[in-house]
């Protein structure tokens, strides 16, 4: 990479400007609703976690540069200066104090899109050198290694042969012509193993033919969480490869939120081109085998459950009734949490800020928005379907003393699943 | 200018002129100004279609999701009705309604005098009580600037002065009259240079969201 300097930075942010941008800012009258639906703001109470102030960068920038008026204004030296001192400042708001959730993107009354903002300055930040460095660790392993978490084929290969032995099934590595390429998190491969026993076992169950890729295995994208194109472009494109060269059908994203809006939505666009696949969500997968009847379940889990949807998942790509379904197959007394689906609350550890060490704080703060959602349904278990959000729930709910266990919906599935053979 | 006449002459005439163009030619720059930028083509395949999400999300973010109303029920219901009491007051009130059929040739039913006055004295508290909220609340105060205020002002001055006009508080009436016209006039003048151009682009801003969403399928 060449020297990241204000002056990357700002052809960066330049780049980034386009008619919603200008039409966003243009009206916006700092009404501040856009805090009340921030769980950084909610949960401190401090007004300079207000959404649209952590987008002031770009803001700057399109006055003085893309309107007549500002560049008036800027030529007799009126209003700030778009300095490395601000961006300094403004570092902690963009990375620390925003989880790219979009729930201001749904409240805002002028119709604001700030999230997608959110995620456009955050380029103009890493090309001028002020992304937080645990976002630049991750991204600089991710690129190296593959994995976010550094994590190498060999120790998922040891899982592989886990998996293989506690379900007598085999999990296909690199097999072509397959319908699908299945990807994983570094955080599930560590975190919950369960996962890859539970897609072997359904993907057995439903007669789906899938493979996994040992060049590609990694779904997660550190480069659009810290938001860097050229970095986001370079992984989605080792996952369109492997797609191509496995000549699959499909490419499943895993239990994870971020990764599916980065092979599903941006992915195309940071490599400009459209894919020769499709690219799901495991969640979609599920539901479509269960559509169609290749879902053969028994017995339901009689305890009392509630779901969190990942931001990524639900608000930002419409994958919110599926995870319904499927919750409906399996269990007898299920209940949502007030605000749910579109309008859900983030859990606080998205968009990159589990990887920041620096907004650990800030991150349990936030959580405390769901931790309320919680109490209020008292569930006996939480589902969801995002890595990362199980891990910031199992993690917040223990440093609350709040014995609720998290589940991943796919192992779920797969624990009720009519045994080969047996009768339904 | 120094007699009422002269003044009242001279906002309907040459000030009118000049304010209507300054308007017309500055919003029609600053929709230029965002229209030029376009947008980058997509090549993620859609889930769903832009074109009517986006129209759909034009209409309902007038209205607050049920969350939102309950964690902020001032803003939602004091800004809907100074809105919409503004609108009231500019598109049906009969003086104004003949001003804009003598321009446009456009004309449509309006509301009895004393209706309209209520809701301009409606509009007023509203809009006090606003300000008042702007410089209290929290995240109002922190977020707010000049302009925030500035535009305050030129929203609260053609209310204020057609109200005092149309019960005869200022006088002689054609210093009252030409007041409020004149203020009208600041109100055009700011508008395409200030966040009053939310009045057009919040409708833009909306479609795009809207559309951004619907392209993914999610109603916003």
């Amino acid at each position: 990479m060449t020297e990241l300097s204000l002056q990357r930075g700002l052809v960066a942010l330049r780049d980034e400007i386009d008619a919603p941008v200008a039409a966003f800012f243009s009206s916006c009258v700092h009404c501040g609703l856009c805090a009340q639906a921030c769980p950084f703001y909610v949960e401190t109470g401090d007004p300079k976690y207000t959404p649209i102030l952590k987008v002031e960068p770009l803001r700057l920038l399109w006055e003085q540069e893309y309107t007549l008026w500002g560049r008036i204004k800027a030529m007799v030296g009126i209003g700030r200066k778009l300095t490395d001192e601000m961006l300094e400042e403004w570092e902690p708001l963009l990375y620390d104090s925003c989880t790219m959730c979009g729930r201001c993107s749904m409240v805002c009354p002028v119709g604001n899109d700030i999230q997608a903002m959110v995620r456009k300055t955050r380029e103009g930040m890493v090309a001028s050198g002020h992304a937080p460095v645990g976002l630049i660790e991750a991204s600089a392993r991710a690129i190296r290694t593959g994995s976010p978490m550094g994590l190498k084929w060999r120790t998922l290969e040891a899982q592989i042969k886990h998996v293989e032995a506690s379900s007598g099934l085999t999990v296909p590595v690199d097999k072509e012509g397959v319908e699908y390429l299945v990807l994983l998190s570094s955080m599930e491969v560590i975190n919950f193993p369960e996962y890859l026993e539970a897609i072997t076992r359904i993907f057995d169950h439903a007669g789906v033919t899938w493979t996994l890729s040992k060049e590609s295995f990694e779904a997660t994208n550190a480069g659009i969480q810290i938001g860097s194109r050229d970095i986001a472009a370079e992984l989605v494109q080792r996952i369109v490869d492997a797609a191509a060269k496995m000549r699959v059908q499909g490419v499943i994203s895993p239990e994870c939120g971020h990764a599916y809006t980065a092979i599903r939505w941006e992915g195309p666009n940071l490599i400009e081109k459209a894919y020769p696949f499709k690219a799901l969500h495991i969640m979609e997968v599920l539901d479509e085998l269960r559509s169609k009847g290749k879902l053969k379940t028994q017995g339901k889990e009689t305890d009392r459950l509630s779901m969190h949807d990942p931001c990524n998942l639900a608000r930002k790509s419409g994958v919110i009734d599926q995870q319904r379904n499927l919750v409906s197959l399996v269990a007898e007394n299920f209940l949502d949490l007030e605000e749910h689906g579109r309008f859900q609350w983030c859990c606080g550890a998205g968009g990159g800020v589990s990887s920041n060490e620096r907004a650990d704080d800030l991150r349990i703060a936030a959580f405390k928005r769901k931790k309320a959602q919680i109490e209020e349904v008292q569930p006996e278990r939480m589902i969801t379907m995002c890595a990362t959000c199980r891990t910031q729930l199992e993690e917040g709910l223990e440093k609350f003393h709040m014995d609720i266990p998290v589940v991943g919906l796919t192992e779920m599935i797969a624990e009720h699943l009519v045994e080969k053979g047996k009768p339904v | 200018m120094s007699d009422p006449m002269g003044f009242l002459l001279w906002v309907k005439g040459p000030m009118f002129e000049w304010a209507l163009a300054i308007f017309a030619i500055g919003l029609a720059v600053r929709m230029v100004e965002i229209f030029m930028l376009g947008r980058k083509f997509n090549y993620a395949e859609p889930r769903g279609s832009e074109i009517g999400p986006g129209f759909r999300t034009l209409i309902t973010r007038t209205v607050a999701d049920p969350g939102t109303f309950a964690r902020a029920p001032f803003d939602v219901v004091v800004g809907l009705v100074w809105h919409v009491g503004f609108l009231i007051v500019l598109l049906l009130f009969i003086p104004h309604i003949e001003l804009i059929n003598s321009m446009l040739s456009l004309t449509w039913p309006g509301l009895p005098n004393p209706v309209v006055d209520a809701v301009a004295a409606v509009t007023i508290f509203a809009l006090v009580a606003v300000l008042i909220h702007r410089i209290t609340h929290p995240v109002k105060k922190y977020i707010s600037t000049s302009e925030d205020y500035l535009i305050w002002v030129a929203t609260f001055l053609p209310l204020i002065t057609g109200y005092l006009a149309y019960h005869r508080l200022i006088n002689p009436y054609p210093v009252a009259l030409g007041l409020h016209i004149f203020s009208v006039e600041i109100f055009l003048i700011l508008l395409p240079f200030t966040k009053l151009t939310h009045i057009f682009t919040a409708f833009i801003a909306r479609w795009y969201t809207g559309a951004t969403f619907g392209r993914k399928g999610v109603v916003s």
